[in-house]
């Protein structure tokens, strides 16, 4: 098999390759840096029960358009994420209990009544599509709403820096000068259900994450940075995407799991060579003159 | 306009229906450096935090003499900041500069060189561009002290600034503050260290919840008043009833 064949072919021969390859590239450019930022805000695991979370909204929307159908799933899927995260917000203010704790609670009771709204009405098929994606079967359509998503989030995030970069790393002093550090928070976890959203049609509820966490974990050994940290993280979600894409399509592998995976080993790699992985600290060099 | 101190009137601050501050009344003065000190769970950090706004009163009323808490530079406990953060020293100065240029704004060459000299002021000079995580304990607080010098706030309010800090850098912050005593700023700083207090603090506030006492700092560090302190401080009931002065 030649270079051409294995790189070019697959994209140049088919338009749901070129499709599943530009949503992939744009779903990266989202997703990375709102990862960089969950992960530096320790929230991962919160990501991750929004991820479960934003499933009933998705069926609901599948339901009512009768199939798969980004902007009907999507829509949905905002709605139920954005209410996980605002019920959370409000039980963990009201209650004795902890914000994780109240995420865990919901996105829980949001993931089985999810599943239990698809396979009432919908047949095993269309389960494994919501859950694992379906990401040679994007249209026109679906790959415009990514690619807002990708677009939204980037202005958003360059437009609001400062304020969310503050709101991670001082909240007290964000209070103090009067900064709104709530309206950040809600805005930040908007954009997150958002990026979720534009990652379960290629990934699938449960993998879409991967898509924000891995990246996210490699930037982090790479850099350090934040600037540099959402280049890096865009960059090897974009990166994923491509090489995932190709050996999917030429090992016929499904191709959600392949793009994850193909982060996972990046990570993998990181972890041994990065300047921040095991090698350069297992390794005694000789330490610097000052 | 004219700033007339920060008045409490019967302040009360509770966590669970339990005072953490419990009726507190008096006076910063204008110009006045005053330190709050007291036994641990005195309610010294969550008397500043209602006095940011951060914490909701249970009672009584703060005026802050025409000022509102942005106006104030606030130095937050080292612990409720995250170290680990992957920001410049440039950055982290630049925030100092938010009542100026918000949220949004760009960084003037002006503003740009205002943080530079404030970096100088503290003896960081050439550290604009070292991440934050790279630095001492020591070396982070004087970055903090900087985003105050760029925030040129009227009061300023400190919550334990020299706790972990070694001897030289606590001696040359408190340089910093003597100076902005001397400009006639209003300084509250909340402190451990009842030597450092007594040679560079002219005023005291000494809490156990209640205000044990309040005014010159040799007489508000009485050991009458201390022994008081540790007493009061140790006084907590959990089968409390409700409290009189409350219900009167």
């Amino acid at each position: 098999m030649s270079l051409h064949s294995f790189l070019v072919s697959p994209f140049a021969d088919y338009g749901f390759m070129r499709r599943a390859l530009a949503a992939s590239i744009a779903l990266g450019f989202g997703s990375g840096p709102v990862g960089v930022l969950l992960m530096l805000r320790r929230m991962s695991l919160v990501g991750d029960a929004m991820s479960h979370a934003v499933l009933p909204g998705a069926a609901i929307g599948f339901l009512i358009a009768g199939g798969l159908s980004l902007p009907a799933m999507g829509l949905g899927g905002v709605v139920a994420g954005l209410s996980v995260a605002l019920f959370s917000g409000v039980v963990s203010r009201t209650t004795a209990l902890k914000e994780d704790a109240s995420f865990a609670t919901f996105y829980l009771t949001s993931l089985a009544l999810g599943v239990l709204i698809v396979s009432l009405r919908g047949s095993n098929i269309d389960l494994l599509h919501v859950l694992f994606g379906t990401i040679l079967a994007i249209d026109p359509t679906a790959l415009y709403l990514v690619g807002s998503i990708a677009s939204l989030t980037l202005i958003s995030l360059a437009v609001v820096y400062r304020p969310l970069v503050t709101e991670c790393f001082d909240p007290g002093f964000l209070r103090a000068v009067g900064g709104h550090g709530p309206l950040y928070h809600f805005l930040f976890l908007f954009l997150v259900v958002i990026n979720l959203v534009a990652g379960f049609q290629t990934l699938g509820t449960l993998m879409a994450v991967g898509m924000m966490m891995l990246p996210a974990a490699i930037a982090q050994l790479w850099v350090r940075t934040l600037p540099l940290m959402f280049v890096v993280a865009a960059s090897s979600a974009a990166l994923s995407g491509l090489v995932g894409l190709l050996i999917s399509y030429h090992l016929r592998f499904a191709s959600g799991p392949t793009i994850i995976l193909t982060a996972a080993f990046i990570y993998g790699v990181s972890l041994l060579v990065a300047p921040a992985g095991a090698l350069r600290r297992l390794i005694k060099r000789p330490h610097l003159a000052g | 306009m004219s700033f007339p101190g920060i008045r409490l009137e019967n302040v009360t601050v509770a966590y669970d229906r339990h005072p953490a501050v419990h009726h507190v009344s008096g006076q910063f003065e204008p110009g006045s450096l005053t330190a709050i000190v007291g036994p641990n769970g005195a309610g010294k950090s969550t008397l500043l935090k209602a006095m940011m706004g951060e914490l909701a009163r249970t009672e009584g009323r703060i005026d802050l003499g025409g000022l509102s808490p942005r106006d104030f530079g606030y130095l937050p406990q080292a612990a409720d900041i995250d170290r680990r953060f992957p920001l410049s020293v440039a950055d982290t100065v630049m925030l100092g500069a938010w009542r100026e240029i918000g949220g949004f704004g760009g960084a003037t060459p002006s503003l740009a060189e205002k943080a530079r000299q404030a970096l100088t002021a503290v003896g960081l000079e050439g550290f604009e561009r070292r991440a934050i995580g790279s630095l001492s304990a020591g070396q982070f607080q004087r970055v903090l002290f900087a985003r105050l010098l760029l925030q040129d706030a009227r009061v300023i309010v400190l919550d334990e600034p020299f706790t972990a800090i070694d001897a030289r850098t606590t001696r040359d912050l408190l340089e910093i503050v003597r100076r902005w005593h001397d400009n006639g700023r209003t300084v509250i700083a909340v402190l451990h260290d009842f030597e450092q207090v007594r040679a560079h603090f002219p005023t005291t506030l000494l809490l156990a919840r209640r205000a044990i006492a309040w005014g010159a700092t040799d007489e508000a560090l009485s050991p009458d008043n201390l022994r008081r302190a540790r007493a009061m401080a140790e006084d907590w009931d959990e089968d409390a009833m409700v409290c009189k002065e409350d219900v009167a």
